[in-house]
């Protein structure tokens, strides 16, 4: 089957030429920071942690969010997700190898990344992260290839599949899980310690993988001749505005507690992001306006999608979810990460703001994971194609 | 045979190219067995013996390494009446303060880099900084 | 014959990923966390004192008992005596060959000095006496009994050494994940954006440097108390009281004697770490 990715409109050649020359850029900007140190980011002492494990963060959403498509086919047997439910695993594929890519590029020695394996610590996080994000990129290639070759060759697919489509569902819940244990089991961090964090990236993410997956149907349609159906296309629209308001409702909750409580640790991080904060006699608002972006985009999204007229019109309906897909990249991939180390241990504030160098490695990871995806719906779409003519 | 004028030469530049380890180390230098130079104070004792020394200093360094780090061993060595504090910098180096005549010559021949040096420092390095300070 | 081919494949395939998964179940096994029959074993080998110190090995989850470096810094006596607290700060980075960075985002800090209100958020008064608003405080690793850095680690590249209570760091195993940085509620970890050596002023030529790409912090000078040598810091404070240091589990040590009379405060008490160093102020 991978012989499809071989042929194809000069329009997808020049597509696949423009991602990799982000990812060259990204290689080049990478073997920099290989060799000088991660001093060429932004990250610094006290916000430790920058663009890459934000991304990092969004990107395991995104991949968890696949699993909205594979829950209604299989356990509801829903069946007009039939045609799309082999683009959310997919999506979840190209997913997953950029945050292992992100895991990758935030390493300060990325040499001994195997000593995780070497030396397992059970009580580490991000033990567990690695296996469930290894485990959910394995179910995912396995089920999609071997799903996907039983349609070229218009059999059943095989029973024993059954059982690993079933697996992924609870670990695309892990994955999101896990990943908000990272950050919801430290003490020192006020804003991350809440036990909604793992419910909150959920929502985000069945609201931001399926968005993305709309956005990847409306562009086949256009370039691949490939069409998903009205009908998945607006149960899809539902999950995506449930899931949206979920979130929105969980960030809400965090105000509440934060502002009616009172409590300096709850309210600091908050009052940043949304408001700025005065310390020193300076004003450091650097998210404020990427917060308030996040709130108008989100809830103008999903008014947009809620409104009959409005999504039956495909623009109309593309600008709304890429509209949703930003706005929570706005909340998960670049706020959530960013102001949890505002202010530091010490009370202190300090900014962060990525450097070139580390814009050119984060462009050339996203461009890895849309090579990835293209190149996989390209064989799923190609196999469709040959099974219907 | 056919194609003899071109399968002969080709033959002869092949066997040429894949024995070039084994005559460019004969025709230059890079082939010579290295001669570290023993410890310039005279010292003869070691550890251990010269021959187990050669074939497993890394193992016994890491096991250094992990008493002293991890275990939270760092009983001082006593052999022969000598002293040896558990360490690179501490003991190896006391006698062998020349890496680039001792180290080196080996881990170049065989081309091998330990990361030792990233973090561990030769007596040369820390002459280096004392002067300026 | 096509079906034996399938059947053999399945077996191979089945050996593959066993053989391939099993040194990671036997390690996983090996670690403290889940086989307490190790901390027994490992007791015996630990049992060697480091001189001046008589450090008893191993003791497992009951705590009490066997030793708990711990110290107590005397902020009204550190400040009594000016410069004392610089030198101590100079002491520990010529000890330690810690760079110094002129750019304050790459700062490697192992003790150093900060506002009052920054250590002690939790301790601060809006009516605060001029000796506090007007002075500064000291911060260092608290080396915890409950270590989150510890817990988040995922290569255990920094551990408790159960033998002495010290919170320690393995600068070879560490992959530089900064997990343990976004963990610790001091903000006492500092990672090496950069290679440090340019940035140190003057070698000791007893202690290594460290490498870009990992993360460092106080050691509680491990390596001199190996020598029967007090911590850097500790000595040069040496006949002023400022910093008193020891075992936190012996009654009759110099520390417990001193938090014995004096009324003393821990940072962030509330984050269930329980610290190791004490504060009178």
């Amino acid at each position: 089957m991978i012989e499809k990715t071989l042929k194809g409109k000069p329009a997808y050649w020049i597509w696949l030429a423009f991602l990799g020359m982000f990812m060259a850029v990204g290689a080049a900007c990478y073997i920099r920071q290989y060799n000088i140190g991660l001093g060429l980011t932004g990250m610094s002492r006290d916000v430790s942690w920058g663009l890459y494990i934000s991304q990092f963060t969004f990107l395991v959403g995104v991949a968890a969010g696949g699993v909205m498509l594979v829950l209604p086919y299989y356990v509801h047997n829903y069946k007009e997700f039939g045609r799309i439910t082999i683009l959310g695993e997919f999506l979840a594929i190209g997913a997953i190898v950029m945050c292992l890519l992100f895991i990758m590029a935030d390493l300060g020695q990325p040499m001994r990344a195997l000593n995780v394996v070497l030396h397992p610590s059970p009580n580490s996080m991000l033990f567990y992260d690695a296996i469930v994000l290894n485990g959910y990129l394995f179910l995912n290639i396995l089920c999609g290839w071997v799903i996907l070759t039983a349609e070229k060759k218009q059999v059943k697919p095989p029973k024993w599949i059954y059982f690993f489509v079933y697996l992924s569902i609870p670990f695309a819940v892990s994955i999101h899980t896990v990943t908000a244990m990272l950050y919801c089991g430290l003490p020192g961090r006020h804003f991350w310690l809440s036990a909604i964090i793992a419910p909150r990236f959920l929502a985000s993410a069945f609201a931001a993988g399926p968005a993305l997956i709309l956005i990847a149907c409306l562009v086949l349609k256009r370039v691949a001749n490939f069409d998903a159906g009205r009908k998945a296309m607006n149960k899809l629209i539902t999950i995506i505005i449930y899931a949206a308001l979920l979130n929105m409702f969980f960030v809400g909750l965090e105000f509440f507690v934060a502002y009616y409580s009172n409590m300096p640790g709850h309210i600091e991080a908050l009052q940043y992001m949304f408001f700025g904060m005065e310390h020193h006699g300076v004003m450091y608002n650097n998210l404020v306006p990427f917060m308030w972006a996040f709130v108008v985009l989100a809830f103008g999204a999903i008014a947009l999608l809620a409104t009959p007229a409005a999504r039956k019109n495909d623009f109309v309906l593309g600008i709304a979810c890429l509209m949703l897909f930003f706005a929570f990249w706005l909340d998960k991939g670049v706020g959530f990460v960013l102001a949890g180390f505002v202010p530091n241990p010490l009370g202190e504030i300090v900014e962060y703001i990525p450097t070139m160098n580390e814009i050119g490695i984060t462009l050339g990871v996203w461009a890895t994971g849309f090579m990835v995806v293209t190149l996989l719906y390209k064989i799923a779409i190609g196999v469709e194609h040959e099974v219907e003519s | 045979m056919y194609n003899k004028g071109t399968i002969i030469p080709g033959l002869i530049i092949f066997v040429l190219f894949v024995t070039f380890p084994i005559w460019f180390n004969g025709l230059t230098t890079a082939g010579d067995l290295p001669k570290p130079e023993l410890p310039p104070g005279g010292e003869k004792q070691c550890v251990e013996s010269a021959d187990y020394m050669r074939a497993n200093h890394m193992q016994l360094l890491n096991e250094w390494r992990d008493n002293v780090l991890r275990d939270g061993n760092r009983e001082i060595l006593e052999i022969d009446g000598k002293k040896y504090p558990k360490g690179l910098q501490t003991a190896c180096m006391a006698c062998h303060s020349q890496k680039e005549k001792f180290c080196d010559s080996c881990h170049t021949y065989a081309a091998v880099e330990p990361y030792c040096w990233d973090c561990h420092l030769t007596p040369k390095e820390t002459a280096s900084k004392e002067a300026i300070h | 014959m096509d079906k034996q081919r399938r059947k053999f494949l399945k077996i191979a395939g089945a050996s593959v990923v066993a053989g391939i998964g099993a040194p990671a179940i036997i390690k996983l096994t090996a670690t403290p966390a889940l086989a307490s029959g190790h901390d027994a074993a490992a007791a015996g080998h630990e049992a060697i004192p480091a001189a001046g110190h008589g450090e008893q090995g191993g003791h497992g989850e009951a705590a009490p008992q066997g030793v708990r470096l711990g110290m107590v810094i005397d902020l009204r006596k550190m400040n009594d005596t000016p410069g004392l607290l610089d030198a101590a700060i100079a002491s520990c980075i010529a000890a330690h060959n810690i760079p110094e960075f002129p750019n304050s985002k790459d700062e490697i800090k192992w003790i150093w000095k900060a506002p009052f209100s920054g250590v002690f958020p939790e301790h601060s008064s809006r009516h605060a006496a001029k000796k506090i608003t007007d002075n500064p405080a000291v911060a260092l690793c608290n080396h915890c009994d409950e270590p989150p850095c510890v817990r988040a680690c995922p290569t255990q590249a920094t551990f408790r050494n159960n033998a002495n209570g010290v919170v320690a760091m393995d600068y070879h195993r560490c992959i530089g994940c900064r997990f343990c940085m976004a963990a610790c509620p001091y903000g006492a970890r500092s990672f090496n954006w950069y290679d440090p050596r340019p940035y140190i002023k003057k070698y000791n030529k007893d202690f290594p440097s460290r490498m870009k790409g990992v993360v460092e912090k106080c050691n509680f000078c491990s390596e001199r108390l190996a020598l029967g040598q007090e911590p850097a810091c500790v000595e040069s404070c040496r006949g002023t009281g400022a910093i008193t240091f020891g075992d936190l589990n012996d009654p009759n040590s110099e520390v417990r004697q001193v938090l014995d009379k004096e009324f003393s405060i821990q940072r962030k008490p509330s984050a269930g770490t329980k610290p190791s160093v004490f504060y009178i102020v």
